[in-house]
């Protein structure tokens, strides 16, 4: 392993039982909200998780942080196997990976104020060392945040969406993490406001050599922040590249659908591109499809292969690691698009 | 004559022992027949109040409502729910942004459907179950006859939203309002909507009103655009003119905000600063000068006017003059 990986994660797979009855709590099924992914994200980059709700891609950042616990495969933290840590070990490990979570007011303590939000991580991890100290310190992750001082006596709910993610960040940063796991860090927030928090987000990162892994539906905004983007579909990577490369070209038909139905802020852009229209649902990750898991709404399906095989992640080009049978033949044109007709999803089918 | 003339509408909710806040101050707009009209603007600037008040869904208690909205020629507000129940559904549809809490829990998608079609457009039951279906299948929602006996529960996001717009649609209104019809949905999900609203309108003298927060929405769907901040529209214009000229500096500041998918990277966003809660009084001046980076010392002191301004309206003292790609070009 290189010096520079921070975090690999290898064939990680978390399966939540399905649990019916009273008494007997049987286990009538599994939900594979992640089922077998890899990744690495190298010391100070950001790492973008992009994918439709249901793929699996909040539960894996949970799942990395052993705040969900993986049924299978394996997490390192800077060369830790995160598995093996218990108790104590896990809890001090912890401090180095924090994470930011999407609506500010819910997973901020109504109760507490600003200060002994902060303060409550810093004193688990025994970095409170006397009041001065901690004063200058609590003085500094707010101006490292942009709130005034002020802040610090007041409570979560005097303050608006914009400023309760920028508490969220600094409680986050209060314990001098190496590695902070966002997840949807701006979703809750107005469009005007977004710009703000990202923006943040970057400069810290440029200041203290942050490395990051973002999690987030809005591909556009993933794309700008990310040095390479991760692509899920129903609980498997589909997909991974340098952020420009994936844009520039998508090599798995659901990212380029993907990308494509992204709407975009320019009519003369809007008015002249081609859609890929994908038909039906996401499928139910309690029951998914066999072969590709893509491949009930695919236009560029071909028989057999996609309905029994599932594509593993392969390298195509520097870097571009694809999981499709026929990347390179959609690439070139060799294969066309066809209809799908739209399957019917039953949303809380269970496999009985 | 226009399908729907709004004039002068104030929207001022009273609650007891608070100040009366006003959502909805003083706005204007038309909507042609066969036209799309685009309601934009962040949460709280009145959007969706205003929809509500066309529609006349907004509690007699509490909410006042001043001005006019006239329906070809028909005075709205004031009329009685007798007379409101005989025009909505029938001329007047609506698909709110939220299916699973608009739709009836208890009743299956069909008779939800049939029932509107039974009530407006006097169907047998039959009738009405087969037209049901039949509009179940024009929104696209696969195996429709047996949806029509399910629960919304048992449909996903998107088909609750496909059966709301069956719903609007039933009885071919001639306008239909969109209250942010995607915004509950995956992107995948909402390019599918998206098109099929637009598959619906165009080619049809259906107007619709599109009110979103999504700039990227707007931008391919609607034919003009109204930009509302703090209760009031403060830009209008067509939507070509709109993104390549943004004139008023709230307009121009959200689309400098927004990370573009197509924008070359590592450039950096260039915020609005403050938030909602910066805002003054619209008495007092222009509510956005706290936030503003072209004010003036009058932005303080003199509410600006609603002005024409090169084919679509302004409300700005001190208007963008350069466009935003010209300006990206400069840097």
């Amino acid at each position: 392993m290189s010096d520079d990986v921070l975090v690999t994660i290898d064939d990680l797979k978390v399966h939540f039982p399905i649990k019916r009855g009273i008494v007997l709590d049987r286990t009538v099924g599994y939900v594979y909200a992640v089922d077998g992914v890899s990744l690495t994200i190298n010391r100070g980059e950001t790492y973008g998780l992009v994918g439709e709700s249901g793929c699996g891609k909040t539960t894996l950042g949970r799942a990395l942080l052993r705040l969900v616990e993986p049924t299978d495969g394996r997490a390192d933290f800077d060369g830790t196997d995160l598995s093996t840590l218990k108790g104590e070990e896990l809890r001090t490990m912890r401090r180095r990976m924090q994470m930011v979570f999407q609506d500010p007011l819910s997973s901020l303590d109504p109760r507490q104020s600003v200060e002994s939000l902060l303060v409550e991580g810093m004193r688990a991890h025994g970095l409170d060392k006397g009041k001065e100290q901690t004063h200058q310190r609590l003085k500094e992750l707010l101006a490292a945040v942009g709130l005034p001082e002020s802040a610090l006596r007041r409570y979560p709910h005097e303050f608006s969406g914009g400023q309760r993610q920028r508490i969220g960040i600094a409680r986050a940063l209060a314990v001098e993490p190496d590695l902070i796991v966002a997840d949807e860090p701006v979703s809750a927030l107005d469009v005007s406001v977004q710009a703000q928090v990202v923006n943040l987000l970057e400069e810290l990162q440029d200041e203290l050599g942050l490395t990051y892994l973002v999690i987030a539906h809005d591909l556009a905004v993933v794309r700008h922040i990310s040095d390479r983007i991760g692509v899920m579909y129903l609980g498997s990577m589909v997909e991974e590249a340098d952020s420009d490369e994936l844009y520039r070209q998508p090599l798995h038909p659901y990212t380029r659908a993907l990308l494509s139905a992204i709407p975009v802020p320019d009519p003369v852009v809007e008015d002249s591109r081609e859609q890929i229209l994908l038909s039906g649902d996401l499928p139910s990750p309690a029951d998914p499809p066999t072969g590709c898991r893509f491949h009930t709404r695919c236009p560029w399906r071909q028989e057999t292969l996609c309905d029994t095989d599932r594509p593993q992640l392969r390298e195509i080009g520097e870097g571009h690691r694809v999981a499709c049978h026929y990347a390179e033949d959609i690439l070139e044109g060799r294969l066309s698009p066809h209809e799908v007709e739209p399957e019917l999803v039953q949303p809380d089918a269970v496999t009985s | 004559m226009a399908l729907l003339e709004v004039r002068d509408l104030s929207i001022t909710f009273h609650r007891k022992g608070e100040e009366p806040s006003v959502a909805v101050d003083n706005i204007s707009f038309n909507v042609e027949p066969g036209q799309t009209v685009g309601l934009v603007g962040e949460s709280g600037c009145g959007k969706s109040v205003t929809s509500l008040a066309i529609m006349g869904l907004l509690p007699s208690r509490g909410a006042k409502v001043g001005g006019s909205v006239t329906f070809e020629g028909e005075e709205l507000l004031g009329l009685s729910q007798r007379e409101l129940d005989e025009r909505r559904g029938r001329d007047l549809g609506m698909v709110f942004q939220d299916p699973l809490s608009s739709l009836n829990p208890v009743v299956p998608i069909g008779l939800q459907i049939s029932e509107v079609l039974e009530r407006h457009r006097k169907l047998g039951r039959k009738e009405a179950k087969a037209e049901a279906a039949e509009l179940l299948n024009r929104v696209g929602i696969p195996d429709p006859k047996r949806r029509l006996d399910e629960y919304p529960h048992q449909l996903s996001g998107g088909m609750r939203q496909r059966a709301l717009i069956a719903i609007a649609l039933a009885c071919r209104p001639r306008l239909l309002i969109a209250d942010e019809p995607t915004t509950a949905l995956d992107v995948t999900i909402q390019a599918q909507i998206l098109s099929l609203l637009s598959e619906l309108v165009s080619g049809t003298d259906t107007a619709l009103i599109m009110i979103t927060h999504d700039l990227g929405v707007v931008a391919g769907l609607c034919d003009e655009v109204n930009v509302m901040y703090g209760g009031r529209i403060v830009e209008r214009a067509q939507r070509h003119a709109l993104f390549a000229e943004p004139r008023h500096p709230y307009t121009h500041g959200l689309l400098a905000s927004i990370p573009r998918l197509d924008a070359p990277r590592g450039e950096k966003l260039v915020p609005i600063r403050g938030s909602v809660v910066d805002n003054i009084a619209w008495s007092r001046g222009c509510a956005f000068a706290p936030r503003c980076p072209s004010q003036l010392e009058e932005c303080w002191s003199d509410p600006p006017e609603l002005v024409d301004d090169r084919g679509g309206m302004l409300r700005c003292h001190n208007p963008v003059e350069v466009a935003p790609m010209a300006a990206e070009g400069a840097r």
